[in-house]
């Protein structure tokens, strides 16, 4: 009987652990957003390049900051509710007797992988790249949109 | 810097300026990443600042002080609700004491894809100037 009482606690498997932890970050997440009397950023994936993603009732929009990458670069590709980035950023060699004072930007490949929140009409996908900033604009699929429903009064 | 091929890049978070003077505007203050390189002729500053419109952006010389800095403006639409943020935009903003005098007629400013190359040339150092000594 001890035995089956045990087994009935909570499980700790490091599943539920995990969801714990989670949901104790978004309460810290809150309370430092209240602190801040900003939103905090959320902790990010830590994979170049950081996005934001937004939405509006039609549309999926992510945006990554990628200054001095041109667009050509850029290898962007879609599958079903999968966004895949990648490129390199390169920065050209100056002059051979040039002497450097800083050198803090960062040159290298980079490649990410972005799950949306649902499928996305891979056909109408949209990218441009302005001053910097890539923006990706993904439609939401018919069945993903959110329906009015109206109610008719008899 | 040859072996560029194997380096993959990483995910930085943008340095956030925490400074004694209060800013007007809300919003967080960020430090632009930089390459300044110096050859006889010039200094030549190349800053990483995505988002920011040519209009918006102000580099100002003064005493041997560059200061550039910039507001980016908001890239959402007003429709628009926060999925996830990684990044936050704000405004760019930093100095630099030059040491050598630029010829401020002369300076150069392109900002192409989010990068602002700035080019400073350094004023020509004055020719010896032979003095002639008249005999009376």
């Amino acid at each position: 009987m001890i035995f089956r009482k045990v087994s009935n606690w909570p499980t700790w498997n490091w599943q539920s652990q995990w969801e714990e932890m989670e949901r104790l970050r978004r309460q810290m997440g809150l309370l430092t957003e209240g602190l801040a009397g900003r939103p905090s950023t959320e902790p990010s994936a830590g994979v170049f390049p950081l996005m934001n993603v937004t939405e509006d009732k039609d549309n999926y929009y992510v945006r990554a900051e990628l200054p001095g990458i041109k667009a050509d670069a850029l290898d962007i590709s879609i599958t079903g509710d999968s966004l895949s980035i990648s490129g390199e950023r390169k920065i050209p060699e100056e002059q051979e007797n040039a002497k450097y004072h800083r050198r803090e930007r960062e040159s290298g490949k980079f490649s990410r992988i972005l799950r949306l929140p649902s499928q996305v009409d891979t056909n109408k996908v949209e990218a441009t790249a302005t001053d910097g900033i890539l923006k990706v604009m993904l439609p939401k699929s018919e069945e993903a949109k959110p329906k009015q429903i109206t109610v008719r009064g008899e | 810097m040859t072996d560029t091929e194997s380096k993959a890049l990483q995910a930085k978070e943008k340095s956030e300026l925490t400074s004694a003077t209060e800013a007007t505007r809300p919003g967080p203050t960020f430090t632009p990443s930089v390459d300044i390189f110096e050859t006889d002729k010039a200094l030549t500053l190349l800053a990483d600042m995505p988002g920011v419109n040519p209009k918006d952006l102000s580099i100002d010389l003064k005493e041997g002080i560059l200061t550039l800095s910039s507001h980016v403006a908001s890239q959402e639409g007003p429709e628009e609700l926060d999925v996830f943020r990684e990044y936050q935009t704000g405004t760019y903003y930093r100095k630099f004491n030059l040491s050598d005098i630029i010829d401020q007629s002369k300076i150069e400013a392109e900002l192409m894809e989010g990068v602002l190359r700035l080019h400073l040339p350094k004023i020509e150092a004055a020719a010896p100037r032979k003095i002639e000594v008249k005999a009376g």
